[in-house]
């Protein structure tokens, strides 16, 4: 069937449930499979990291696959997406995958296809000279930066997500195109801590945050919200009911007690919080997914604050590349970068990275004693002598 | 399928692109333009370009939607805040979800995206397409939509991003009708599952990914368009404990593929690794030199449970003292494969944090087969909802409401009896409750008998 040009398309809005076509779910994956992938399908036998950004998977039967991996912004225009489609008809016979990180995986089942799409691939970039299709993010390096939807899309954010993005992955480029690193090193961006994504869990996570408490628009919220769902939405419990001198209901937020999460104004939007001096950016190191020789580890915050620095984020930026050039210089061979971390001690990972350690890192949230160290097992590092003057320990 | 001509889809040159102004003075946006990185400004001027161009008959929805998206976006940049208004309830009739309403608080500075809703589109398992599917979805998009989009959402969705109200029918039709797919889930329901490539291109997948992804995807058609949960609830499939689909963090219920007999050792490409005939990991750090590869320093010593040795040129394995790591078979793939006797391992409850603090998965059946129909999978899967639809509070995740009635009390009530798979590590603190019908005597005790034994 072809798509309509009629402005409601085959709807009818006098008869909503005439033809209406309900719990399709998605199309069958097979249809979408190149031959090479349908004919091996469930028969690979090993792989080989050609170079980075190139796979190559050999089934029993001897057959060979070969995936060129390319990095995308995961915001793309219907320009942009006409133009992979228009590289995998040349190229891969009419189909294309995107990853779990966003990139763009092209599919060719001979070496002779595979010089081809490189070479067109590396040749495409935009009218501001960006690449369209950089080849990389495989092996020991750093892939696609998992994000969000920031102020392209969302009401909740504390900073914007594609700039911030395009900003780190300019400056970690050669990480993306080498696979230099220890392991692989993946960063995650979300821009408000529901953490849509992957920011609990990365080696490197960029997390939009407040520093003020909301604004209650008194006069509408008792129009506007149901003043329960606010109150409950509070993890620290901050939030009690009021009344105005009008005696509409509303409610009040004790400032002291409010760690600015936002999630009162996720269920209340006379509760508003953004500010532009307030706002920034936290950085949390040392989380991971697989279960690789250690298991699964929770990132933690390692620089509480840095502004919001339109549009390059120069603070984000250089702090992100201290944690990486120090990982690199740092780590053994295989260790993530919480496996690091926990070998040499946070307190030498502190230190390592030139990162200051502030209250603000110190957990109090409910089980934070399980983060303090119960041990006389430490490394002095010039925190350990700061601390011990300050104590009056030594001169 | 198409709507647009070739002509159309060319109706620029490059001059005229590298010649393009936005409507609105952007410098932070222009900025965004340079370094190597794929700028996602200077796609969204292409397009922005593209709509310019094409006649009134061809587009639906305001033809400088994209350039007041970054007109805006520029605004929010000066400005240090979001222009988007709180929320917005807009949808398709039958369905509760898979529309998210979107408003600008700027609708007279930039009308074209005065109503700017998402529409999350269900995609294929593993995110494999045909480029008819692609092309497709991008005319329609183009004509009913912005030609803005995100391939794709966290969850697996590819994202349309941008259109009015009056669009959304007309949108879903077209999908349906034409696409013959469906849109994804949003809100208090089972969110759109998503898998890792599996048996598709990955020696390592324990069971098939996709199949599985698929199969409950359309069982539970009904629990993902309709809300009825406490709150969301999502499913993952990864195909072995490496993750690629993160399912043991951004999962309530988490899939992940395992074995239950022994690694299987090819010796002579042991020998072949040892030798360097073969490179490590596949050649994952092939752009630096760490040294020739050490079979004791890389595998065998970084085993977290140290049961692999070289007995003379042979690896040998104390299979049962193995926990799948995966970590000697993704250093050694051509030598070493998971077992054949696969299957699922189930963990439940992960979660971002709000509200009771981040978690991650916790192991609730160690191995469970994998094989079509399914019907063990969901009949585990509707023990869980059972309990979760009933007991769960407004806006509990699983993760929490676990933490709320306690993990013993949880898998009691989903009929599990405790292991010590189920922990890291036993209780520390003696605060332990007894069933009062399992303490010989109960608990209705006569003070008058205790004081004829011990006086006041």
């Amino acid at each position: 069937m072809a798509l309509s040009k009629e402005r409601l398309g085959r709807y009818n809005p006098e008869k909503p449930q005439e033809n209406r076509l309900t719990d399709l779910g998605p199309r069958h994956f097979w249809e979408f499979f190149p031959p090479v992938i349908k004919e091996n399908y469930g028969t690979w036998a090993y792989h080989d990291i050609l170079e980075p950004g190139v796979l190559a998977h050999v089934s029993d039967s001897g057959a060979k696959v070969y995936t060129v991996r390319c990095g995308a912004a995961r915001f793309m225009t219907v320009e942009h997406v006409r133009e992979i489609c228009a590289i995998a008809d040349q190229h891969c016979d009419g189909y294309v995958r995107f990853t779990t990180r966003n990139n763009i995986e092209f599919l060719v089942d001979s070496a002779e296809k595979l010089e081809a799409l490189k070479k067109d691939l590396e040749g495409r970039k935009f009218a501001g000279g960006s690449y369209k299709f950089p080849i990389g993010g495989t092996g020991a390096g750093i892939s696609n930066i998992v994000h969000t939807q920031g102020y392209i899309h969302c009401h909740t954010p504390a900073t914007d997500a594609s700039s911030m993005v395009k900003a780190v992955s300019d400056e970690l480029f050669e990480y993306f195109k080498g696979m230099t690193l220890p392991a692989k090193l993946r960063v995650s961006m979300a821009c408000c801590l529901n953490m849509c994504g992957a920011v609990h869990c990365s080696d490197i996570a960029l997390l939009g945050y407040h520093r003020k408490p909301p604004i209650v628009d008194s006069e509408y919220i008792s129009k506007l919200c149901e003043i329960p769902l606010a109150i409950a939405a509070c993890p620290v419990g901050a939030i009690s009911p009021d009344k105005t001198e009008s005696g509409l209901k509303s409610v009040k937020i004790k400032g002291e007690r409010c760690m600015f999460c936002g999630n009162c104004y996720t269920m209340c939007q006379a509760l508003p919080l953004s500010d532009k001096e307030g706002d920034g950016v936290t950085i949390l190191a040392g989380g991971k997914i697989s279960n690789r020789i250690s298991m699964p580890k929770f990132s933690k915050v390692v620089v509480p604050w840095l502004p919001n620095s339109f549009p390059r984020f120069p603070e984000v930026v250089e702090n992100v590349k201290k944690i990486v050039e120090a990982y690199a210089k740092g780590a053994n061979k295989y260790e993530r970068v919480g496996d690091w971390a926990e070998r040499i001690g946070w307190e030498r990972f502190f230190e390592q990275c030139e990162l200051e350690f502030t209250e603000h890192l110190i957990d109090d949230y409910r089980l934070a004693y399980d983060t303090w160290r119960t041990s006389t097992q430490f490394k002095f590092t010039d925190a350990a002598w700061a601390l011990s003057k300050e104590a009056g320990g030594i001169e | 399928m198409r709507i647009y001509s070739e002509a159309e889809l060319k109706n620029y040159t490059e001059e005229e692109l590298k010649s393009f102004k936005c409507k609105y003075e952007i410098p932070d946006l222009d900025e965004l333009e340079k370094g190597p990185w794929p700028s996602f400004v200077s796609d969204t001027k292409q397009e922005a370009l593209r709509r310019r161009k094409l006649s009134d008959d061809q587009m639906l929805i305001g033809r400088d939607v994209c350039e007041d998206m970054l007109g805006q976006l520029q605004t929010s940049f000066d400005e240090g805040e979001t222009h988007w208004k709180h929320g917005g309830i807009v949808g398709v009739f039958g369905y509760g979800g898979g529309v998210i309403g979107r408003y600008s608080d700027l609708a007279e500075k930039y009308p074209s995206i005065a109503m700017f809703h998402t529409v999350r589109v269900n995609q294929p398992a593993s995110k494999f397409y045909s480029t008819d599917f692609l092309k497709t979805i991008c005319d329609m998009w183009e004509y009913r939509g912005s030609g803005m989009m995100n391939l794709h959402g966290s969850t697996g969705d590819l994202v349309l991003l941008g259109t009015t109200t009056e669009q959304l029918e007309p949108i879903f039709y077209e999908l349906g009708h034409v696409l013959d797919t469906d849109i994804g889930g949003s809100g208090s329901n089972l969110r759109t599952p998503a898998c890792c490539i599996g048996k598709a291109r990955c020696e390592f997948a324990c069971y098939d990914t996709q199949d599985l992804c698929y199969d409950l995807t359309q069982y539970y058609q009904d629990e993902l368009h309709r809300p009825a949960f406490p709150y969301k609830f999502k499913f993952k499939f990864d195909g072995c404990p490496n993750g690629c689909v993160a399912s043991i963090a951004r999962s309530d219920m988490s899939f992940i593929g395992t074995w239950r007999d022994d690694i299987r050792i090819d010796q002579d490409a042991v020998k072949a690794y040892i030798a360097g005939d073969i490179v490590p990991n596949a050649g994952a750090h092939g752009k630096r030199d760490w040294g020739k590869f050490d079979i004791n320093k890389e595998v065998i010593s970084l085993c977290p449970t140290k049961c692999m040795s070289m007995e003379g040129d042979q690896l040998v394995i104390d299979n049962s003292e193995c926990v799948r790591c995966m970590h000697c078979i993704n250093t050694m793939p051509r030598a070493l494969k998971p077992g054949l006797d696969t299957g699922i391992t189930i963990l439940l409850g992960a979660k971002a944090p709000i509200l009771d603090g981040a978690q991650m998965a916790t192991l609730m059946v160690p191995f469970m087969k994998a094989e079509a129909p399914y019907d063990n999978i969901k009949a585990f899967v509707e023990r869980v909802w059972e309990f979760w639809m009933e007991e769960g509070k407004n806006r509990e995740r699983l993760g929490e409401l676990m933490q709320r009635v306690t993990l013993p009390k949880f898998i009691e009530t989903i009929g599990l009896p405790p292991a010590p798979q189920m922990v890291k590590a036993p209780r520390a603190n003696p605060y332990i409750f007894w069933k009062e019908e399992d303490v010989k005597g109960g608990w209705n005790r006569d003070i008058n008998d205790y004081r004829s034994r011990h006086k006041r």
